[in-house]
């Protein structure tokens, strides 16, 4: 099973990377991008064929190591 | 003699500029103490240099922060012991929950390395009782993540017991947007525990320890430690919150 | 049994830059036809890069001894004595070619590259500078180059914990299309533990050590042996990514493996990797190494003995250790989590003979690999435009006409303007011995353990090179010397990082051979060892070749720590001295180019006898105390180095008052000349008779021009034979905004 996790700053803070890639993205004519965030993305192989217990396993990595909540969110997809 | 723990993470790059100071400049007892070691014995504090601990990968500190010493270290300053954590060294303290809030990004996106001010706002903490209160020091800064964040709650309560302990200020003493070098929150360039025995700190009094280098206004971070440990703490004046 | 090769057809070795008769001497020397693998091994070891083919015979002339030199050219660095049984170990090198395909990547590799060279050694690194060459700034490519290439060397070094303390940046739009990126390294090694490159001791085993093996700027040597076309940028894949983080290890794990008595060798795998390291190392023992590519780690399934002996993934070094002290070896190595194997013994026959999987597929004699390679004694002559370049009518040239606007104009054009939005971004205080920081004639870092403190810096003007190669390099090696006696040091030694067009067109072979005659004059007559060195030739694009660059990196000594000068005005009342003669000196200056938009005319004139009276000179006034600062007069002239003084110290700005004569000079001659031989001292008034005296004793052209103080800064030029005078007053303030953040602002395009 694999995992693809993305990380990314919590609405709300400021995300000063996103905010240079809009300006980039404005003065390259994209008048109608907004709103840009820049986060982490990565795959994970994981052994575990249970769905479930492979969710849990995603959540807790996030949760120790891969994001860190005081100011990221996360989110992922499990793929067979 | 003190003896005085530098720890050494893969990637650490100031080890050997704290180890100086404490050694060669001040005359203590240092042991350098490798991030897989368990054990911590007889030590009088510990030093978490600056560098970039695992490449910075991931986030700046949250590899470290797992490493087998990092418990030891956690036991150290749960007993009340001094934990020093300067650049990356408090990134480490923020990632392990030794300290509240996290690191972003530099608001300039860029690595930042130049002299900056700071204030010492509270004067009454083991880092800086050699230091007067409100006084204005001139230290270099040199990270790409100094952009302290923590959410509302915890900054007022950390207002509020003045764990605030270093701002970046202008060379008058005035705390001030423009005198932010990183986009910190409150100007924030160093806080202290609830309990003040562990300080992080942005900025490297090491690199301004020294006349010959041209500054040694961050000897006394080092000083007051120094002072702290042997117990002739001066007589301490907390400032009104 | 051999593995199955493709034929070798013309199109093959062509693909592979070799020759026809290079050809037939690979299979003189093999007594067969070349294997696939074979074929790619000679055509990295035989490339211009890594054979010095075109430049070998030449760089022999350069004078490389000298009473302090401990190790001369020919190892992975050079090696000066600096007493209490220290050595400094420095070089420098290019990393052209991928930093204009990959500014980022290029950049950070070419500082983990030269890096590499330095802890090699046995040398602890302690500093870093960069001369870098980029078109101008208002071409966007040219922006994202400078940023990019800012970025690697910062991302690399700051990782590292090496500070960058200094360096050089030029823009001229001969860059556009082929920028440099010339990084220079220099680290402390103990006297008796310099180690060095060689694989003695038959029996003894061959290990390998750091990342793994992937298959990453395979032909790397090749491509920085080519010219570029616009095709050049779809070659990315051969660019190499960098990780600081294993090279930081990397570092702490030789220098522990070096603490101990282990090792009889060591090279680190740059250019042409794995073959280089390990072909350079039998070569210089005289021995052979039998290579086994089975245990090599590799990050990629599937690689041919081709991709790994050619591979150039970054962090990776080959050791030979002592029999028997092979389980110490890699216990330490893990101790730092880099991947280790024994991937080969040293042996007596001299052949490198590489096995795979129980197979030869590789098997050539190491000496005609490393240095048998084919020598040219290319053609030179000078370009046919040469005389239009130095010929330049200066009557046709209107004097200038408000020298308040020209200054300013000056001060903000990008090669005179501060660099600080660039060495903001390195750490350039790590390691706590940074004295002078960036921003001063030289570099400054104490020595730690010594009262000693050493200078550095890097220099060449290569529009003096492309007017007149052989006086323009001697002009190089005057300014270095005089920036480090500008900082109270000793000039002690010398690296060189070459940087020319395609060797094979007859004129740049011709500025080659002129720049290395002047470079050896002025280094005999200045008694400076050449220790180290690095050659980057086909530097053009779609057939237009850069200026001759050769850049200098010069190291000097201050015995004490404590006689080091800096270059800006520091007390009120203090009296400016200017020290040297100035002349009707416009040829080929920074002003001619800003003003005018000519890079023409002749470079200024070179006196040796006088360079030397000068620096003899300012040791001996700076070391007894008599001088508060000294800055030496270059790009810009006298005006811009006075400028210079009052604006570029760390805290403080000063006003100055000057006045001066103009003689029979041209006004513009006079302020924006760029004389050689020049320096602008401040000392205290008290000091002023003294200084002056002791000048005129010395035979050292000295007047009194001005003092320092207020907010303004003014220069009097009275009304002389030819010109009329001027009068410049403008705020310190407003001078420090134009040269401070004019690279800031046109990069941020505000």
């Amino acid at each position: 099973m694999k995992a693809k996790i993305y990380v990314t700053l919590k609405q709300g803070i400021l995300d000063p990377q996103g905010k240079a890639i809009e300006h980039a993205l404005d003065s390259l004519g994209f008048k109608n991008a907004g709103n840009v965030r820049v986060g982490k993305y990565m795959e994970v192989d994981l052994e575990e064929k249970d769905k479930v217990k492979a969710e849990a396993e995603v959540k807790q990595m996030c949760e120790k190591l891969l994001a860190n909540t005081i100011v990221e969110e996360y989110r992922y997809e499990l793929t067979a | 003699m003190l003896k005085i723990g530098v720890v050494i993470f893969p990637g650490s790059n100031c080890d050997h500029d704290c180890q100086h100071i404490f050694k060669n400049v001040l005359g203590q007892y240092v042991e350098m103490i490798w991030h897989k070691e368990t054990l911590l014995a007889g030590l009088d504090a510990i030093v978490l240099p600056g560098g970039f601990s695992y490449g910075d990968y991931l986030r700046t500190g949250a590899i470290a922060r797992f490493s087998p010493v990092m418990g030891a270290v956690k036991g150290f300053a749960k007993k009340g012991g001094l934990v020093l954590g300067i650049c990356n060294g408090f990134q480490i303290l923020l990632e392990a929950g030794l300290l509240p809030g996290a690191m972003l990004r530099n608001k300039s996106l860029h690595f930042i390395c130049k002299d900056v001010s700071m204030k010492v706002e509270n004067a009454a903490t083991s880092f800086t009782s050699a230091y007067e209160s409100g006084q204005v020091l001139k230290i270099p800064i040199a990270h790409a993540d100094g952009n302290y964040y923590t959410d509302p709650v915890t900054l007022a309560s950390m207002q509020a017991n003045a764990q605030i302990v270093l701002r970046y200020c202008t060379p008058e003493g005035k705390v001030t947007p423009d005198a932010n070098p990183n986009g910190s929150l409150d100007n924030i360039a160093g806080i202290i525990n609830a309990e003040g025995n562990v300080l992080g700190m942005m900025p490297h009094p090491e690199r301004c320890a020294e006349a010959v280098l041209g500054n040694d206004d961050g000897k006394q971070i080092f000083l007051s430690m120094l002072e702290s440990l042997k117990g002739n703490k001066k007589q301490l004046k907390m400032i009104p919150a | 049994m051999r593995p199955i090769s493709p034929l070798m057809t013309k199109d093959l070795i062509a693909q592979h830059n070799l020759t026809d008769d290079e050809y037939k001497k690979i299979v003189e020397i093999l007594g067969r036809e070349p294997n696939i693998t074979e074929l790619g091994m000679f055509s990295v070891m035989w490339s211009e890069h890594c054979s010095y083919k075109s430049s070998r015979v030449h760089l022999k002339k350069l004078p490389t001894t000298g009473p302090r030199v401990v190790q001369g050219p020919g190892e992975n660095a050079g090696a000066v004595d600096i007493g209490d049984g220290l050595c400094a170990v420095f070089k420098m090198e290019s990393h052209n070619h991928p930093s204009f395909i990959e500014p980022y990547q290029g950049a950070a590799t070419g500082v983990g590259g030269i890096l590499r060279d330095i802890f090699t050694m046995g040398a602890r690194p302690i500093a870093l500078l960069d001369a870098l060459r980029f078109g101008g700034l208002d071409h966007a490519k040219n922006r994202h180059l400078v940023k990019g290439v800012v970025s690697g060397i910062a991302g690399y070094g700051n990782c590292m914990g090496v500070p960058t303390v200094g360096g050089e940046i030029v823009f001229n739009d001969i860059y556009s299309q082929n920028p440099l990126v010339n990084v220079f390294c220099l680290g402390i090694a103990h006297k008796d533990k310099i180690f060095l490159g060689t694989a003695a001791g038959v029996g003894n085993p061959v290990i390998y050590f750091g990342s793994k093996t992937g298959r990453d700027g395979i032909h790397g040597a090749t491509m920085a042996s080519d010219s570029f076309d616009d095709q050049s940028e779809q070659k990315r894949p051969t660019v190499q990514v960098g990780d600081p983080f294993t090279e930081k290890l990397l570092l702490e794990a030789c220098l522990e493996l070096m603490a101990g008595d282990l090792l009889v060798g060591i090279q680190d795998m740059g250019a042409a990797g794995l073959t280089s390291s390990s072909c350079e190392m039998a070569s210089r023992a005289g021995n052979g190494i039998d290579l086994d590519l089975t245990d090599v780690p590799r990050r990629e399934p599937g690689m041919t003995p081709y991709e790994l002996m050619l591979s150039e993934s970054q962090e990776r070094m080959l050791m030979v250790a002592q029999a028997g002290k092979e389980e110490e070896c890699i216990r330490i190595c893990k101790k730092w989590d880099l991947d280790v194997a024994v991937v080969g013994r040293v042996t007596g026959d001299g052949i490198l003979r590489v096995k795979d999987q129980g197979q030869v597929v590789a098997e050539i004699p190491a000496k005609s690999l490393a240095d048998d390679g084919p020598r040219y004694e290319r053609p030179y002559s000078p370009p046919g435009y040469q005389d239009m370049l130095t010929n330049l009518n200066y009557d046709a040239l209107p004097d200038v006409k408000d020298a308040s606007a020209a200054l300013l104009s000056l001060l903000e054009s990008p090669t005179i303007a501060s660099k600080r939005w660039v060495y903001e971004q390195y750490d350039h205080m790590v390691r706590t011995n940074t004295m002078v920081r960036p921003g001063s004639d030289a570099a400054v870092v104490r020595i730690k353990g010594t009262n000693k403190a050493l200078a550095m810096t890097v220099d060449c003007n290569s529009r003096y090179c492309l007017l007149h190669p052989y006086e323009g390099a001697r002009l190089a090696v005057a300014e270095a010397a005089r920036n480090l006696v500008c900082s109270g040091a000793e000039p002690i030694g010398l690296t060189d990082c070459l940087n020319f067009g395609n060797p094979e067109r007859p004129e740049v072979m011709w500025q080659f051979v002129l720049a290395i005659e002047g470079m050896k004059d002025a280094c005999e007559y200045f008694k400076i060892p050449i220790v180290s060195g690095n050659v980057s030739f086909y530097n053009e694009t779609n057939g237009l070749s850069i200026y001759p660059t050769p850049m200098l990196g010069m190291v000097g000594l201050i015995e004490s720590a404590d006689k080091t000068m800096t270059q800006w005005f520091k007390q009120n009342g203090d009296v400016i001295l200017l020290l040297g003669k100035t002349k009707e000196d416009l040829g080929g200056s920074e002003y001619l180019k800003v003003h005018h938009h000519r890079e023409q005319g002749s470079p200024p004139l070179l006196s040796v006898e006088a360079e030397k009276m000068l620096h003899d000179f300012m040791l001996k006034v700076i070391h007894d105390g008599s001088v508060q600062s000294a800055h030496d007069c270059s790009d810009g002239g006298l005006s811009i180095a006075l400028a210079e003084c009052c604006i570029s110290a760390p805290d403080t700005r000063r006003g100055a008052v000057i006045k001066l004569g103009l003689d029979t000079l041209r006004l513009d001659a006079l302020l924006f000349g760029e004389s050689q031989s020049r320096v602008i001292l401040s000392v205290k008034p008290g000091m002023v008779d003294r200084v002056l005296n002791s000048a005129w004793d010395s035979g050292i052209p000295a007047t009194k021009i001005g003092a320092v103080g207020g907010d303004r800064f003014v220069i009097d030029v009275e009304e002389g034979q030819w010109s009329e005078g001027c009068h410049i007053d403008l705020p310190v303030d407003q001078l420090y905004d134009r040269w401070a953040f004019s690279i800031e602002r046109t990069l941020n395009g505000t």
